[in-house]
């Protein structure tokens, strides 16, 4: 187990009080519930009402910011972009993509905290306005970071343009320096500063530096002898550091213009443009740490930004994401970066206590965090796509969680399971809508889900309402959907049934008695339908039996005796109970003796028919 | 198609619609409502873009569109229309129809009329009743069409409490969308892929007509009808499928057009070019249908054979074209004359594109990936 770096942050609950009583906790996904209870009860303990509220406990707030949410969003895009760079680009194509991306990364962390730094500015409250300035530097420090990452590990500099990098990387991020530099422009000689801080990009080699910078070397000396900065102190002190700095090789000069550099850093790279112009990565970490004690003085110690920046001279990666997880609060940081750092091939594939790597581990880590909010859950599920050993079996379990309010959701959410193949999941969530369509009297969204879902003995309950429904007031409700089953029908032998039975009543009302009579035997004949419904079929037959022409053929008429016999075989005499017998049972009896004497009536008369020529 | 702008704005966009502009005006559409969902907070906002935004931005991009006001909205916005030039109607996940009023003085939008409970479900189950949301909303100032999840249709008037019509159990599944056909006809498309026929003049609870897909039930999730030929009505299905239909034959589409990998959410016609149709997916798309038949080469998209090798010319339609010199090149079904080009318009792949609205050259449209995508130069 790691130790721990720091103490745990304590939040205190409102409305509990914490000396006499507990509190009990249970762990959400991304939140705790927390409540106040009595562990002991004790009886001298007086009644006094305690809090009645649950908490809600989250550790991640970042995801409930509304501009942060852009971030969250602007990345999941360039993510998924990342994820589809071809696989067979290497080499300097490849590289630049990546740069690409990083770029691409940087910029909308760069535009979030433009953003909060416009609303922190408009704030009307302090407090608020406070919150949103520490959020801004957060993002700052994000984006340093990142930064500084992608000129050591993604750009992989080599000596040279390593340091314009450098330069590039601290211009851009310390603003007393850009306000340094506005000074400077606005002085007498404003090109010879332009041009030292405007170096072009990685085009120069090494001697062309060198040469710039012995140029620079002997211009500082002439400014000085000429006494051209005795108006300006600024400048020629900073002149002086140039000059001194150049002839003794002398950092102390530097650390005396201490209150011109804002930090470490920027002194580490003025101090390797003035003596070390052509600096190799692996000997950064030397400068980067002498610098630190140097510009630090033993005065305090390192924050945590320091440490961070200081893993990352030294390219120890590792160190960088671990320092970078404990000290933000959320994985977004993390999980991009690593994400990106194991496109370029960085990560040895570091196996954690559970099996999967580093990357997936934080991008799992991540995209739970995504999963806990009511909205962003959307933009998780395709990091969830992209770590290959744990990532479908944590899409599965959260995504049954997601709860489904709108029909409109559950079918975004049923896309989702569709796509990647989770039957399991599809048939749980659409069992779950059907039911509520049933309880709602939506027996045609109800048949819509089972559709969806193939679920065939959920077809075959609707079916069964439906059928229920005609018994009891014998009429079918929602003809609409009865008679427009279409090849759903099939899906079920009880749908099947229905659909038939109403096609049936149908024939009957076209007077098309002939084929509603074949239709009705041939549903007990194929049993599809179900045996409690046969005395109903055969009720219905009983009018077809009574007409005056003869529908049912002789053999007809003795299939349709079997059937009769076959449901009769079955039931118990009416037992006298005490003399009386249940009106029910008397109902049934007259029923069977009415169908007896029909078909026997039907069976005389169509052996008659069918004996006679036709046509006499 | 030229430049199309994105913008980030921290909400998962609903629905999307252009404010119509004043009868007679040539200038473009300058000012949008969004509808947002499965936020804690759900609001309907008004957007403004182009030179009417006279709000100062710092550096603000050129196509850039900018907040006007917004307000908050119970529940998920499911459906909106702009009712006219100052009020805005939106369905609501919680039942509920509200109508907003937008002053343009101090930029506010308030509620001005609401219908709490205009669609609820009443079961076994439930002994009071259950909120059902409202799916769909077609305007025609004052009266508003509103159906839903409870399968019922009611038409309200601005200004009156109670609805003026409402026809309970309109239909045993979910209604998804409503279209106006030749007023006081309706137009409605439910999950098991029906397509009713609804003529308020009559007093019955039956639809006057009613359509059905052939082979599998796929539910329709959207409706539009022509602009100018009423009987022609194109639909999307859950399967991304595009159907056209003539309502004045037959009870089964004309064509069926393979379209989207997943659930087709909104169908446009082009108001002005109606040659032109618009359609948006969960799959990520918005595609530009062009059945103009001037353009020489186009490829066929037409859907050929599976199991539903039914339906692709219905047989009158033949006579259509002998009987009317103006026909619908949407109706003309034959895969060898007529051919329609399909163009993707946004740059990559998003999460669902949950709704679009195009009005003269400028389009729009709303994503999961919580953007608006905007463009004032299709043609």
């Amino acid at each position: 187990m790691e130790e721990l770096d720091g103490d745990p942050t304590l939040t205190f609950i409102p409305g509990v009080n914490s000396k006499k009583r507990q509190m009990c906790f249970d762990w959400g996904p991304g939140e705790m519930l927390v409540c106040e209870t009595l562990f002991k009860k004790k009886e001298k303990e007086e009644k006094v009402p305690g809090c009645p509220l649950i908490y809600i406990v989250r550790k991640d707030i970042d995801v409930y910011s509304r501009i942060l949410r852009k971030l969250f969003n602007e990345s999941h895009g360039i993510f998924v972009g990342l994820q589809k760079i071809e696989e067979e680009s290497t080499g300097k194509s490849r590289k630049a993509q990546l740069v690409r991306v990083s770029k691409n990364y940087r910029s909308v962390i760069r535009a979030c905290m433009e953003e909060m730094h416009q609303v922190a500015i408009a704030a009307q409250d302090p407090i608020c306005g406070r919150q949103y300035s520490s959020q801004v530097s957060i993002l700052s420090a994000m984006e340093l970071i990142w930064n500084l990452c992608e000129i050591l590990f993604i750009e992989v500099a080599p000596a040279g343009p390593l340091l314009l990098h450098l330069l590039d990387w601290v211009r851009l991020h310390v603003c007393e320096m850009d306000g340094l530099s506005a000074d400077v422009l606005g002085s007498e000689n404003p090109n010879k500063h332009e041009n030292f801080w405007n170096l072009p990009g990685n085009t120069q080699t090494l001697t062309e530096l060198e040469l710039k910078w012995q140029h620079w070397h002997e211009e500082c000396e002439r400014h000085l002898q000429d006494g051209t900065f005795a108006s300006n102190p600024h400048l020629e002190s900073l002149c002086k550091v140039c000059r001194v700095e150049i002839m003794l090789g002398d950092d102390n000069a530097l650390l005396e213009q201490k209150e011109l550099l804002s930090n470490w850093y920027h002194f580490l790279v003025t101090r390797l443009l003035y003596s070390h112009p052509t600096v190799k990565p692996i000997e950064l970490h030397f400068y980067a740490q002498s610098s630190l004690d140097l510009f630090l003085g033993g005065d305090s110690s390192p924050e945590p930004l320091d440490n961070i920046l200081m893993a990352a001279f030294e390219f120890d990666i590792h160190q960088v994401i671990k320092e970078c997880s404990i000290a933000l609060s959320n994985w977004w940081f993390v999980a991009h970066l690593t994400d990106l750092l194991d496109h370029c091939k960085l990560l040895h594939s570091h196996n954690l206590y559970f099996g999967s790597n580093m990357r997936e581990f934080l991008l799992l880590e991540y995209a739970s965090g995504l999963f806990a909010h009511h909205s962003l859950w959307q933009l998780g599920v395709d990091y969830f796509d992209h770590c290959p050993e744990l990532g479908r079996v944590y899409l599965e379990l959260h995504i049954e969680r997601i709860p489904l309010n709108t029909e409109q959701k559950a079918l975004k959410v049923l896309r989702i399971c569709e796509r990647r193949q989770m039957t399991e999941q599809v048939r749980s969530i659409c069992k779950i809508l059907a039911m509520k369509a049933v309880c709602n009297n939506r027996l045609g969204s109800a048949l819509s889900w089972s559709i969806r879902a193939k679920d065939a003995a959920f077809a075959t309950l609707v079916s069964d309402r439906f059928l229920k429904d005609y018994c009891e007031r014998g009429s079918f409700s929602d003809l609409d959907l009865i008679d427009n089953l279409g090849p759903a029908m099939m899906l079920s032998d009880r749908l099947t049934f229905l659909g038939k039975y109403r096609e049936f009543h149908r024939l009957y009302g076209e007077k098309r008695f002939a084929d509603a009579a074949s239709l009705l035997l041939s549903l007990m004949t194929s049993q599809i339908a179900p045996r409690s419904f046969w005395m109903t079929l055969l009720t219905d037959a009983l009018p077809l039996l009574e007409q005056k022409q003869v529908i049912f053929a002789a053999e007809q008429t003795y299939e349709l005796m079997q059937c009769l016999e076959d449901l009769t075989v079955g039931r118990p005499e009416p037992r006298k109970l005490g003399g009386q017998r249940s009106q029910e049972d008397d109902v049934e009896t007259t029923k069977v003796e009415m169908l007896r004497l029909a078909l026997a009536r039907n069976l005389a008369r169509a052996i008659v028919k069918e004996g006679t020529l036709e046509g006499s | 198609m030229e430049e199309i702008f994105a913008k980030f704005v921290s909400q998962k966009i609903s629905k999307t619609r252009w404010r119509p502009v004043p009868f007679g005006s040539l200038q473009p559409p300058e000012t949008f409502a969004t509808g947002s969902w499965d936020n804690e907070e759900n609001s309907v906002s008004l957007w403004c873009i182009g030179d009417f935004c006279n709000l100062s931005t710092d550096g603000g991009l050129e196509g850039d569109h900018q907040l006007l006001c917004d307000i908050k909205h119970h529940g998920d916005v499911i459906d909106l229309q702009f009712l006219d030039q100052e009020r805005i109607v939106a369905a609501s996940s919680t039942g509920c129809v509200t109508v907003f009023l937008h002053h343009p003085n101090n930029q506010t939008l308030s509620v001005s009329q609401e219908w709490i409970g205009a669609h609820y479900h009443i079961g076994p189950c439930s002994p009071s009743y259950r909120s059902a949301p409202c799916t769909g909303i077609v305007c025609n100032s004052p009266e508003i069409v509103t159906v839903g999840e409870d399968g019922r249709i009611n038409l309200f008037r601005v200004g009156y409490k109670e609805a003026v019509r409402t026809i309970d159990n309109a239909d045993s599944s979910t209604l998804h969308a409503v279209a106006f056909l030749q007023t006081p006809g309706i137009l409605t498309v439910n999950s098991i892929g029906q397509l009713k026929i609804w003529d308020f003049r009559q007093q019955g609870n039956e639809p006057s007509q009613i359509l059905s897909l052939t082979g599998d039930r796929v539910p329709l999730h959207c409706v539009d009808r022509h602009p100018n030929q009423q009987h022609v009505v194109a639909t999307g299905g859950q399967d991304g499928m595009l159907s056209i239909w003539d309502v004045r034959q037959g009870s089964m589409p004309v064509s069926l057009l393979k379209a989207h990998e997943a659930e087709m959410w909104e169908v446009h016609f082009h108001t002005s070019n109606p040659d032109h149709l618009f359609t948006c997916s969960e799959d990520g798309s918005l595609w530009q249908w062009d059945a103009s038949t001037d353009v020489p080469e186009k490829s066929s998209l037409f859907h050929q054979g599976g199991r539903n090798s039914t339906l692709l010319a219905h047989p009158s339609s033949n006579q259509l074209n002998v009987n009317h010199s103006l026909i619908s090149s949407w109706l003309s079904t034959d895969p060898a004359k007529d051919r329609i080009e399909i163009t993707s318009l946004l740059p990559n792949r998003t999460l669902s594109v949950n709704s679009l609205d195009v009005l003269g050259s400028c389009l729009l449209c709303g994503t999961d990936a919580e953007a608006i995508y905007v463009t004032r130069q299709l043609f």
